[in-house]
């Protein structure tokens, strides 16, 4: 049988567990659950195991800011290339294409400094060719990141013995 | 329990006062137990019959959204209509048996009301009604308060807790009056194969009898898909009542939301009892219901495989550290056979709670036939599921010294 949904689904909540405790949960053997997390990988389904922050927690400065960028398609191409030649800047931590009208693509970017944004969608982003104009959204507070909440609900405290 | 302070003129002996049958009913094994537990901080407790998760969002808005609007009223004594559409249009979908939302369905306070309803609805003086056991804990009471008689038929592990055809044939009598099954199963978290349901029926077919179905866990059910109702089953929608409810699959213990559908004679006794006992179901857990079979699917399902992810922990665990425990396909509790221990099911249950602080209820709270047994709800946490699994082996492992 295929576990690839289900190896999925606990990787989704939890990407620390071990293969043999994920092997447990599903009741498979922890060999099954490697060669498929592997296959995983190697198909570009799975491209990364990262921790979820509260960024207002973290020590660092951060100032994130979406962008909305207008953009001339191209002949051959589309976005594609645009995309890609955005999507390689180092700030720039998420971009997709949007079905908008008013925009084309948006982008999550991410910065030390109010300033350190600004500087670069005026110097990089802005001028770059085929841009045609962009409108840059700051962040002020996250609630919830990738379907965590950031503010947990109070526990509800359940009789300890029920029937 | 304490006393009050009396004046001079009440009556010298009031429990004399109480009803015989009601004098006479035990109090529910798990209620001694609470006591004991609550008394207690840095428990683990396994013996928690409710889901751990709260009521999923969209079904808590929904029922906020209706106070808003001011949705404050009785509603028809058999609940509203549209969520009785709903319920059939669910059954339906679910279970393969169609009731008409009009004369066969009724909204009741939580499933528990739903079975009351039922069995005082059926029951004259002296009527029997068989039911599998280990059971849920109401089952024996609810029948001795409507003066019925109780006849357990004990379920075993080699069977894994099924209900062998056999042994309910030979508990039939004259007086049987209805069969009452309960699976996925509360304790022992049993299921029924569409076989063992069809033996079943040509049973309650050949004698006649009623056979009322508590299906609180059922979408609980880890192997494949929910089983078609015994009612869809031929001779059986006329002589079935279904009883159901949204605690168990949709997390809403606390609204107390359950129905009941059948045959409209039955269906239509119930609601006089219900008419002039309870009126109706809150109108705000009605509308919570409503709410859950319109959007709350996705997240049953997923707390469906959460659940099965611990249960094959927690199994796993159990027979590894030598308690034997079959592979339970349904509601949310594990029952180890404790038997290899030397200990009663009670002495297991308050030395494990005192001497390492996990709580699991004693077999023999949910009948005799659940003795050498406990229940281990997997209701929990996967933390707390592998600490309690770690505590219970130390404990095993202090008992062989």
């Amino acid at each position: 049988m295929d576990h690839k949904q289900d190896i999925l689904r606990v990787l989704r909540e939890d990407a620390r567990l071990s293969n043999e405790d994920i092997a447990e949960r599903l009741g498979i053997t922890a060999k099954t659950v490697a060669a498929t997390i592997r296959k995983l990988e190697k198909d570009g389904v799975i491209v990364g195991f990262r921790a979820l922050f509260d960024d207002s927690k973290l020590p660092e400065n951060a100032v994130k800011a979406i962008i909305e960028v207008k953009v001339k398609p191209e002949r051959n191409g589309g976005f594609d290339r645009i995309a890609k030649r955005i999507s390689k800047f180092s700030k720039v931590e998420s971009l997709s294409l949007m079905s908008s009208g008013m925009f084309d693509l948006m982008l999550e970017i991410k910065g030390e400094t109010l300033n350190d944004v600004a500087e670069f969608v005026s110097s990089k982003l802005a001028p770059m060719e085929g841009v045609i104009s962009t409108s840059t959204h700051f962040i002020l507070k996250k609630y919830k990141v990738s379907g965590k909440l950031l503010q947990n609900e109070e526990d509800n405290e359940r009789l300890k013995i029920t029937p | 329990m304490k006393k009050t302070m009396k004046d001079s003129k009440s009556p010298r002996d009031l429990s004399s006062r109480v009803a015989k049958h009601i004098y006479s009913l035990p109090k529910s094994g798990i209620r001694d137990f609470f006591e004991l537990v609550n008394t207690m901080d840095d428990v683990i407790s396994l013996g928690i019959g409710e889901p751990d998760f709260v009521t999923p969002w969209t079904i808590r808005e929904g029922s906020i959204y209706s106070l808003e609007r001011g949705r404050t009223s009785y509603t028809s004594n058999l609940g509203l209509l549209s969520l009785r559409k709903a319920i059939c249009k669910y059954v339906a979908e679910n279970y393969k048996v169609e009731y008409d939302s009009v004369h066969e369905c009724i909204v009741t306070v939580g499933v528990s009301e739903a079975l009351d309803l039922v069995i005082r609805a059926i029951t004259d003086p002296g009527d029997e009604i068989i039911y599998n056991e280990p059971c849920y804990v109401s089952y024996y009471s609810e029948i001795k308060m409507a003066h019925g008689v109780p006849v357990p038929v004990p379920t075993y592990e080699k069977n894994n807790f099924a209900l062998d055809p056999a042994d309910l044939e030979k508990a039939i009598t004259p007086k049987t009056k209805a069969i009452l099954l309960n699976f996925p199963c509360n304790p022992t978290g049993a299921t029924l194969n569409m076989e063992q349901l069809e033996q079943i029926a040509k049973i309650a077919v050949k004698y006649d009898l009623l056979v009322l179905t508590d299906l609180i866990y059922s979408e609980l059910t880890y192997s494949g898909n929910i089983l078609p109702a015994i009612s869809s089953l031929p001779g059986m929608k006329g002589r079935t009542i279904f009883l159901h409810g949204f605690s168990k699959a949709f997390a809403m213990t606390g609204f107390r939301a359950g129905y009941a559908c059948g045959p409209f004679e039955i269906i239509d006794a119930m609601m006089k009892i219900h008419q002039y006992s309870m009126l109706c179901a809150s109108i705000t857990a009605q509308e919570a219901a409503e709410e859950a079979l319109r959007n709350g699917k996705r997240e049953m399902e997923s707390m469906r495989r959460e659940y099965m992810n611990r249960r094959n922990v927690i199994v796993k665990g159990f027979n590894k550290m030598g308690l034997s425990c079959f592979m339970p396909e349904g509601a949310f509790y594990a029952f180890p056979n404790i038997t290899s221990t030397g200990l009663s099911s009670t002495e297991f249950a308050k030395r494990l709670l005192m001497e390492k602080r996990v709580a699991v209820v004693p077999g023999c709270a949910f009948g005799k036939s659940g003795e050498g047994y406990v229940r281990c709800s997997y209701a929990t946490s996967m933390e707390g599921i592998r600490e309690a699994l770690k505590r219970m082996e130390a404990f095993l492992k202090s008992l062989k010294k």
